[in-house]
């Protein structure tokens, strides 16, 4: 079972300014899961482009199956048995199943006509080796994230792939998804699959693989058995520091309320939802994706709109604010996604901090630059973000990185509530505690805090009071000793259950 | 090295083939390189210019405007026949007014009512098309007392030696380039043509952002329309005819991309003065006038496939 399928040997890759991977080697054997960490910008998804065609290393050499071989592009990798499981799905929506499994690559007879039956008893056949449930003319755009993984991974069935990659493969998972998810692995490893894991979440990498490689500023730190390793040895070899304390918790020191929401709702998305934050408090909202958390914020923030309830904002209702009202009430949202919603990536740090507060970086509509550049040196040095100046386009930063001019640009403006929407999600081990540690700092200040996660420890590490979201729906609410990580999961599931016996 | 020369010739190509071009022009022919004629091309992209700056606006959010050509048209029309009513300040107020309208409309439908602005744009161009005709009812407009109107400044004045409407067009320029360098508004549209979403989480009103863009578009066109109308001392139905993507090719030429959050004016600037010099050297060169016509379609092409190439080639380098 020991055999090597593929074997990367000095692989070097330069982008203008950067070495994203210096002299890297590697090695995947037959029937294991071998897990690829590292911290953002490590170089993880370069070397998982180059083994899948999507980039051209510009030196070293890759061994598939004993043989020296040169990877031209995704379709090729796939016809050869090395299948790349995108973070972000890779899939027409448009499209069946069986059509999506054999993208690019349909069977067609030789007047270019699709076989039609031959696809689909290919596709039908792949995805019940997988038991995944549904059939290969369902249209893939109707599917659940879940199962729109689960037609990428019947490729591997399809192409008889000999290595699988997959990239932050659990990201928008529920955990019932990931149990199902991680079977598949397993079953795809029996079957003597070479799988590559690449994830941010330990306690995955620890439960799931086999071997794991740490990579550093595009090198390799080393490769350990899993089973022979920790935590503490992995987070070191990635950071190269221990972090001691994962979760800071301010002090309970609360003042007045800053907002109340009154059975705010929304049709088809959230209904009847009250809660209340305070100065000083750090109020988490747990749910899984689609409970309706980041709906919720999004509405009290004003970038969706309401059918029902009402709004306090320090003891005063308000009408539904617009962002630009909210903004400038003392609101700050940190959106879920950072790419799509918290940043414009061709802009550098400088104009994106000004963004959401032209007004106060402007003298009569005139922008004041500096102005703009002292609060992007304030706020470069305080959160210790690596960039190389004010314009240099965030597109080109790491993910943690990128996440801190989020933050910055909300911060600097001395807002009175801080809404972060998964805050943590797919950055790195050490920007993920200067994270935790803001959190604490700023409710120290007494500014009022909503952390959304889906990571249990995070939430409940970081939070005073924590309620947990289901279907659209506040359905529990703890403090003090019952926060815990099993009160959560009953609330959590007792609820869905009760939706299911409805 | 192969790398680098790549990447340069990215950057710097269009202007390396244009330097080219210049210089085999120069050579071949006795007049082209003469202040006489330089100032002769910039006279002529004035008109194409000034369009393109309020244009720059519209293509940096990220959209289209294609209505610019019949607009102008129109607008040449209204105020020729206005100056033989009321007088040419009225008929100039009534210009300008009128290609605000036409902008204001274009960016209701666009920025709120969220319609595609290609659609929208070239309606637009067909309406305004007809517009001219019901207007017009056929027939060309000629300005009555062109010898002695004090109208003709704005096409044919000089100030210092140099045309008044590359004065106008400079200026513009200058002020457009101002506007959208270092006031809230230029930042703003930056800001929904880099991303619109995340512009909008960030307490920017996208729907007013994008509805003076094309507000700047008509009023940009007015001027233009005024600059001909005094030049021409007249309006036929088509003067304005292609227009639109003559302007459109000097705004992607200069290297603003057509997805929006990159560009400038300047880049506008050079980009309609290349076109410009491109077409004066081919009439030098003994080419028919509407060569310019295919000379076009390669310019619009090769612009935008460096402009998209620049970001394909990440995903494939």
């Amino acid at each position: 079972m020991s055999d090597m399928v593929l074997e990367v040997r000095g692989i070097t890759k330069t982008f203008p300014g950067v070495k994203a991977l210096d002299n890297v080697s590697f090695d995947i054997r037959a029937g294991e899961v071998h897990a690829l960490v590292g911290e953002n910008g490590a170089g993880k998804s370069t070397l998982m482009k180059v083994l899948a065609g999507l980039h051209r290393a510009d030196g070293g050499e890759i061994i598939y199956q004993g043989q020296p071989t040169e990877v031209s592009g995704p379709l090729d990798a796939r016809k050869k048995g090395i299948l790349l499981i995108h973070q972000e799905l890779s899939l027409a929506p448009e499209l069946s199943a069986a059509e999506n499994i054999y993208l690019g690559a349909w069977p067609t007879n030789r007047f270019g006509v699709l076989k039609k039956r031959e696809l689909r008893r290919n596709a039908k056949s792949a995805l019940e080796a997988l038991n995944c449930g549904f059939g290969p003319d369902v249209r893939v755009g109707t599917l659940s994230v879940a199962m729109q993984q689960m037609v990428e991974i019947a490729r591997a069935e399809a192409f008889s792939a000999n290595v699988v990659i997959f990239d932050e493969p659990t990201a928008s998972l529920t955990d019932n998804e990931k149990t199902q998810l991680f079977h598949t692995i397993r079953g795809l490893k029996e079957r003597g699959v070479g799988i590559v894991y690449i994830s941010h979440k330990m306690d995955e990498i620890f439960d799931i693989t086999d071997r794991i490689t740490v990579l550093r500023d595009g090198q390799v730190q080393g490769t350990v058995e899993t089973a022979e390793s920790d935590l503490n040895q992995i987070t070191r070899m990635m950071i190269g520091r221990t972090l001691d304390a994962y979760f800071v918790k301010a002090e309970a020191n609360f003042g007045e309320e800053v907002l109340r929401v009154d059975g705010l709702g929304k049709q088809g998305l959230f209904k009847d939802v009250s809660f209340t934050v305070r100065e000083g408090e750090v109020l988490g909202l747990y749910g899984l994706v689609g409970a309706g958390r980041s709906e919720v914020v999004e509405t009290v923030f004003g970038v969706r709109k309401a059918d029902s309830g009402r709004l306090f904002w320090k003891g005063g209702e308000i009408k539904l604010p617009s962002p630009r009202e909210s903004i400038d009430m003392g609101m700050a949202l940190v959106p879920e996604s950072r790419k799509e919603q918290g940043l414009v990536l061709m802009m550098g740090g400088r104009e994106n901090t000004s963004l959401p507060h032209l007004s106060l970086f402007s003298d009569v509509s005139v922008m004041n630059r500096t102005k703009e550049l002292a609060v992007f040196e304030k706020y470069r040095s305080a959160l210790s973000i690596k960039t190389t100046g004010p314009d240099q386009a965030l597109s080109q930063l790491s993910g943690g990185n990128q996440q801190k001019f989020v933050l910055a640009k909300w911060l600097c403006a001395d807002p009175k509530l801080i809404i972060l929407d998964e805050p943590t999600r797919g950055i790195d081990v050490g920007s993920k505690s200067a994270i935790h540690e803001l959190i604490a700092d700023l409710a120290h200040q007494g500014l009022a805090v909503i952390v959304i996660s889906s990571e249990m420890p995070e939430v409940l590490g970081v939070s005073h009071r924590v309620l947990a979201m289901s279907e659209g729906a506040v359905v529990a609410e703890f403090e003090g000793d019952a926060m815990t990580e099993e009160n959560l999961i009953d609330a959590v599931s007792h609820h869905r259950k009760g939706i299911a016996a409805e | 090295m192969n790398f680098d020369l790549n990447a340069m010739l990215r950057r710097h190509g269009l202007v390396l083939a244009f330097l080219v071009f210049l210089v085999g022009v120069a050579l071949n022919t006795d007049a082209f390189l003469t202040p006489g004629n330089i100032l002769d091309v910039l006279r002529q992209v004035s008109i194409t210019g000034m369009m393109a700056l309020g244009v720059t606006f519209v293509v940096l959010t990220g959209r289209l405007d294609l209505s610019v050509g019949s607009m102008l048209t129109l607008l040449t029309v209204i105020v020729v026949d206005q100056h033989n009513i009321s007088g040419p300040f009225p008929a100039i107020v009534m210009t300008l007014i009128a290609g605000l309208a036409i902008g204001a409309f274009n960016g209701l439908l666009i920025g709120f009512v969220r319609l595609n602005a290609l659609i929208v744009t070239l309606a637009m161009l067909s309406f305004l098309q007809g517009l001219v005709l019901f207007y017009s009812g056929g027939s060309n407009v000629n300005v009555q007392n062109a010898q002695s109107t004090w109208f003709a400044v704005f096409g044919r004045g000089n100030f210092l030696g140099i045309p008044v409407p590359v004065i106008l067009f400079l200026l513009g320029a200058v002020v457009a380039g101002l506007v959208l360098q270092f006031t809230t508004f230029g930042r703003r549209v930056y800001g929904v043509g880099g991303n619109e979403t995340a512009s909008i989480f960030s307490g920017i009103d996208a729907r007013w952002t994008v509805f003076w863009t094309y507000v700047i578009s008509g009023f940009t066109t007015a001027i233009a329309a005024v600059i001909m109308g005094s030049r021409v001392m007249g309006a036929q139905n088509t003067i304005g005819q292609g227009y639109e993507l003559t302007v459109l090719a000097g705004v992607i030429l200069g290297g603003t991309s057509m997805l929006g959050g990159s560009g400038s004016i300047w880049r506008t600037v050079i980009g309609i003065s290349m076109l410009g010099f491109i077409q004066n050297g081919l009439l030098l060169l003994g080419f028919p006038y509407y060569v310019q016509w295919l000379v076009t379609w390669a310019v619009i092409i090769i612009a935008v496939w460096i402009d998209l190439g620049a970001k394909r080639g990440r995903i494939f380098a």
